[in-house]
């Protein structure tokens, strides 16, 4: 292991990487920590310039509910888990499938088709921008929901494509050829052989894909308008110009923005990080 | 039925069943990626000959818009700034890749509670860059900012990070290190979890310590870690959009622009809806991702043909 571990180094030295550890993560999740704290406070601690003392009251339970009652937050909040989730099982069944046959089959075109696929994930937002949104006009799906599920889905293709069609390389064909010898359907081979050992991987970017899903801004702006449609990303600005220069309340409408995907990440950290470091060993 | 099937008189899809089945397996994924993702791409390129606004029809104009490009490049304007710009980000966005390590050698224990620690330094990679941009709005508040409370504290600042032309986009990048640090970080923890104990054996024997050691002995191994570490901080600077949107929208007067916002706020901000000549900002944009792009696929190529 490396760097040589503390339990192995001085008396001394243990003490002071035990004491390191949580001043290092104060300072980490400082800015953080601020929000979390203007969040509790009430509207007069900011008037009276009492930003980072003690709060006077406790406004925790005021400020939430504001968030929760008193603005649009539940819908943008709604809306951002009506597109992520479709996003999620859009892309990771479309994914599964041109994994499967990138994957597996040997035919000339490949190596292209699967470059192809990565290169589009690389590309600059910018530069589709004017024809998606004109096409999402075109298919009166502008300031839908469904517009925005439909980009999403196809852009994250190209990512889930990568990832499974990697995934796939590494289980054992000779289960295949098997499967093969035996007379089974390649369809049959793909659904009862192949995606049960897919569980893992699939598990991974369901919970990456929500994470990156959550947190679009661009296409939600570009691609939403109303707090009928908009993810909450692009709802907090509109909160925020409702409530501007009411901290306690837009500290507590950016936690609750936040939250999701990091419960998401606080539960599935495993397939987490499994997905994000796919790559990062040999 | 099937007890009188001879091998030629096997349905045609069945016997071919291995060369058409990964055209089928291809096509939903594929149709949506063209739709979405491919044809977009060339329609840019060939939008960025016309001046539209959007709703009008398109006039064709050759390449006066990258002409008008060059000339605000010439005149120091919008496009220049929005380049230089872009150029700071690539070089110091990439010191995420050194900071993330640090971070996972500092981590890279046994101690109790190390992995809630692990979480938590991860944290900021996991929340919105949405709110990270209004976190760090804040953090640099010339009234009330941690920032300047810390400026205070040594008889220094106030200082107005996001309203100053020569600090502003220093100080959106380094709101943007701060999720890109962790996500390296995690990259090189995963890394470091693989590295082979016995190497390391060696090279302690061998009297190798501290820097040498992570210099010759951790580092090669952590090279696959680096390279989407690399891969992903370039892609991330370049794609800086989000941040910017919410802590300046660009300004103060335009300073803190990249070519990724200056092409939204010309095509589809108040601004005016020059759909033309954003595609034509988005075309320069795509052509620098395009040197990186190549690179990464020819490094994968490698690796492909190595197997």
């Amino acid at each position: 292991m490396f760097p040589k571990p503390i339990e192995k180094q001085s008396r001394a030295a243990q003490i002071s990487y035990q004491t390191l550890l949580p001043i290092a993560l104060l300072l980490w999740l400082g800015p953080l920590l601020a929000v979390a704290l203007f969040s509790v406070k009430p509207a007069a601690d900011f008037t009276n310039a009492n930003y980072w003392g003690m709060p006077s009251s406790f406004e925790g339970a005021f400020n939430y509910g504001q968030v929760f009652f008193n603005s649009d937050m539940p819908q943008y909040l709604l809306n951002s888990f009506l597109i992520t989730i479709p996003t999620v099982i859009g892309a990771v069944a479309l994914s599964c499938m041109t994994g499967f046959a990138l994957g597996i089959y040997k035919f000339k075109s490949n190596i292209w088709l699967f470059f192809m696929f990565v290169a589009g994930n690389f590309v600059p937002f910018q530069i589709l921008m004017v024809p998606v949104r004109d096409l999402t006009l075109q298919m009166g799906l502008y300031n839908t929901k469904t517009g925005l599920v439909l980009f999403h889905i196809a852009f994250q293709t190209g990512f889930c494509t990568l990832f499974m069609r990697n995934f796939i390389r590494a289980l054992p064909f000779e289960l295949i050829e098997a499967a093969r010898v035996e007379g089974i359907s390649e369809w049959r081979i793909f659904w009862f052989v192949v995606l049960p050992l897919m569980k893992p991987a699939i598990a991974a970017l369901s919970v990456l894909i929500f994470t990156f899903i959550w947190n679009d801004y661009f296409w939600a702006v570009v691609l939403t308008q109303g707090a009928e449609s908009q993810p909450v990303t692009a709802g907090i600005t509109s909160f925020n110009a409702q409530f501007r220069a009411a901290y306690q309340l837009m500290s507590a409408g950016s936690i609750v923005a936040a939250l999701p995907p990091v419960a998401m990440f606080f539960l599935m950290q495993k397939h987490f990080i499994a997905g994000l470091t796919l790559g990062a060993v040999k | 039925m099937s007890a009188i099937d001879t091998p030629e008189q096997e349905s045609w899809f069945h016997r071919n069943q291995q060369r058409i089945a990964p055209w089928l397996f291809l096509a939903p994924g594929l149709l949506f990626f063209m739709v979405y993702v491919i044809l977009p791409l060339f329609q840019s390129f060939n939008l960025s000959l016309y001046e539209w606004d959007g709703l009008g029809a398109a006039e064709y104009v050759g390449f006066r818009n990258y002409e008008d490009l060059y000339w605000e490049w010439v005149d120091r304007d919008a496009f220049y700034v929005s380049l230089k710009n872009n150029l700071i980000w690539l070089i110091l966005y990439l010191a995420a890749i050194p900071a993330g390590l640090f971070i996972a050698l500092f981590l890279n224990q046994t101690v109790w509670g190390i992995r809630l620690y692990k979480s938590l330094f991860f944290f900021p990679f996991v929340i919105s860059q949405v709110v990270v941009g209004l976190v760090f709005t804040w953090f640099y508040d010339p009234t009330f900012g941690l920032l300047n409370e810390f400026l205070g504290f040594f008889g220094l600042g106030p200082l107005n990070v996001l309203g100053d032309e020569r600090f502003v986009t220093y100080g959106i990048i380094f709101a943007g290190l701060w999720p890109q640090t962790a996500y390296c970080m995690i990259l090189y923890l995963t890394g470091l979890n693989a590295v082979d104990p016995e190497q390391i054996e060696a090279g302690r024997l061998d009297g190798a310590k501290g820097g040498r050691m992570l210099w010759h002995i951790i580092l090669p191994q952590l090279r696959p870690a680096t390279f989407i570490a690399f891969v992903v901080t370039i892609i991330g600077a370049l794609r800086s959009f989000d941040l910017i949107s919410i802590m300046t929208q660009g300004g103060p007067f335009g300073s803190s622009r990249v070519l990724a916002y200056y092409m939204f706020e010309v095509a589809l901000s108040e601004y005016g809806f020059r759909m033309g000549y954003g595609a034509a900002i988005a075309v320069v944009l795509f052509l620098i991702m395009l040197c990186f792009i190549a690179y990464f696929l020819w490094s994968m190529y490698r690796e492909e043909k190595g197997h």
